[in-house]
């Protein structure tokens, strides 16, 4: 038998549970990520303009690098103004 | 394994060790008084003038007494050392052994032999035995009749080739390479954001390949690689071909046998092989980031396996990477950058630097595409015939980074969409202005090859290169 010493972090990665799908968007917030990537703004201004028409409050945020996960302060922000996020992840 | 007693006299020996032999008739006469054990290490019949030496080939007694040098005699009170001496002085051995006029026969004096305990090899193996080696790593069995590289193979460890089983004996070897505590956190991984401590990268630069010396060298690109500017995570996750390059200054390469002249980017060479490799695998089995998951690469390129070679500094008359990024000279260290593969810059007729420069200019606003600029960072690696023309004409590093910068202006209508009838390319507003293939400082130039071939090479850079994205970034080799 062979003892090996284990060279991952022994863990599963972090993996949280997705928050339960919204059955619909009335009286929620949605919160529209742009993460710099380009003509990301044409699909979000579409958006914002398709869900603002249905009376749904929209909040709008942006990336500061597409290179770079969101900064933590941004996150946070999110987490308290919106219920819902979308984010265009490609040109 | 034997017990040791708590009073009385030890005496550890081998037969192979002269002065054990020298010592065997003061052995004999301490025995006959009745008060010395005599543990031997390699022949449990000598001495054979002591009634019933202590066989302790697998030097189980010799490790718990922390032997050293045989022999090595001890006087025990209450289970603890009272006095020790290690080999042969007759007074010493009078003063521990409690006995006036013993081996008077014999010289006054004679130096021991090393002990077998702590040869190479056995002292890792004593100190697994005894549950010392400070690894907290978990402890994988591998079945007995289960192929040991198929394991590792099949618990998705590899980059694809195989690799060395990380045993506790070979890690522990491998943390001899450097003087840092191995539960020392060097940084975070990325994507799962996990601690890299030293035991951690140790394990996978035994699986990689590393000799102990390597260490070092590995701990600083991990340091470096794991550098916020450096971005790690992006370098990783992008589409796009890049992952890590490391290059090493200073006189580690030489110590280590590292190459920066003939085929210094390719294979062939353990040291930058398996340097490069350590720093994938840590990404990969400590971070979590593989390859159609969170590494995203379209294509990737083959230095993702391993990316790393020396800069030839000896023979340039320019300064060394390390030295232009702020290090002093003499100082090891190594510089990631964030890069991928190898475009060649073939120039054989160029003898002035301003042909030359030119040359390179055009290809180096080749990168990515004709149509993009600033494209990416880039590293020119300049060959040893190539840096001649410039050094017999008096260019500094300097030098020609300002002359290059010139080089690569582009009027920008040539870059606008659709212009050259390529759809790839700017906006309009470009239209006008003249644009350089690099941001400013995204150019890095190093030196290494060999000494025959005008052969110079890029290794492109990541789209988003700079601040906002990867910088490259320069840590020290610390022992």
């Amino acid at each position: 038998m062979t003892v090996l010493l284990d060279p991952t972090a022994e863990r599963s990665p972090t993996s949280r549970e997705r928050l339960p799908r919204p059955d619909s968007l009335e009286g929620l917030t949605v919160g529209l990520l742009d993460i710099s990537k380009p003509r990301g703004d044409v699909f979000l201004d579409r958006i914002d303009q398709r869900l603002t028409e249905r009376g749904i409050t929209v909040k709008r945020y942006m990336k500061p690098t597409v290179a770079k996960t969101a900064p933590i302060p941004l996150r946070l922000q999110m987490g308290g103004e919106v219920n819902v996020v979308i984010e265009g992840l490609a040109d | 394994m034997p017990l040791i007693p708590d009073d009385g006299l030890i005496a550890v020996v081998k037969r192979d060790c002269p002065t054990c032999v020298l010592a065997e008739p003061v052995l004999a006469e301490l025995a006959r008084l009745g008060a010395l054990t005599v543990y031997t290490q390699d022949d449990p019949t000598f001495p054979g003038s002591v009634a019933a030496p202590v066989d302790d080939t697998d030097l189980g007694v010799s490790h718990r007494l922390g032997i050293e040098i045989v022999p090595t005699l001890i006087r025990r009170a209450d289970g603890k050392d009272a006095a020790r001496t290690y080999g042969w002085d007759r007074a010493e051995w009078e003063r521990v052994a409690g006995f006036q006029g013993i081996g008077a026969d014999l010289p006054a004096f004679q130096p021991g032999c090393g002990a077998k305990n702590v040869e190479p090899g056995v002292l890792e193996r004593l100190k697994i035995r005894f549950g010392e080696t400070g690894l907290i790593a978990r402890r994988i069995e591998i079945g007995g009749d289960e192929d040991e590289f198929e394991a590792m193979f099949e618990r998705g460890w590899s980059d694809g080739l195989p690799v060395v089983p990380p045993t506790e004996e070979r890690v522990l070897r491998m943390l001899q390479g450097t003087t840092r505590d191995p539960q020392e956190l060097v940084g975070i991984v990325p994507p799962n954001l996990q601690p890299a401590t030293v035991e951690k990268i140790a394990i996978n630069a035994v699986m990689a390949g590393c000799k102990p010396e390597y260490l070092p060298v590995v701990l600083a690109a991990v340091e470096a690689a794991l550098d916020e500017p450096f971005t790690m995570h992006g370098v990783l996750a992008t589409t796009m071909y890049v992952g890590p390059v490391v290059v090493v200054n200073g006189p580690v390469r030489r110590q280590i046998g590292m190459n920066a002249k003939g085929n210094a980017l390719g294979q062939g060479n353990r040291a930058n092989a398996t340097i490069g490799r350590a720093l994938q695998l840590v990404i990969r089995n400590i971070g979590g980031g593989r390859p159609r998951e969170v590494d995203r690469a379209t294509l990737g390129n083959p230095g993702k396996y391993t990316y790393c070679f020396a800069e030839d500094e000896e023979g340039s008359s320019w300064e060394p990477l390390s030295v232009e990024r702020g290090l002093p000279r003499g100082v090891s260290a190594v510089t990631v950058f964030a890069g991928f593969g190898l475009q060649g810059i073939v120039d054989q007729k160029s003898r002035d630097p301003e042909s030359l420069a030119r040359s390179m200019a055009e290809s180096l606003k080749a990168i990515h595409n004709v149509k993009l600029a600033p494209a990416c960072d880039a590293m020119l690696v300049v060959c040893p015939e190539h840096e001649r023309t410039f050094r017999n004409a008096g260019w500094s590093k300097a030098r020609l980074q300002q002359e290059l910068r010139a080089l690569c202006e582009i009027p920008g209508d040539t870059l606008v969409a659709g212009a050259r009838g390529i759809a790839e390319g700017g906006p309009p507003s470009l239209a006008g202005r003249m644009i350089n293939k690099f941001r400013p400082g995204g150019l890095l130039i190093v030196r290494a090859g060999g000494g025959a071939g005008m052969f110079s090479g890029i290794i492109g850079g990541w789209s988003a290169g700079g601040a906002a994205g990867s910088l490259p970034v320069t840590k020290e080799v610390k022992t």
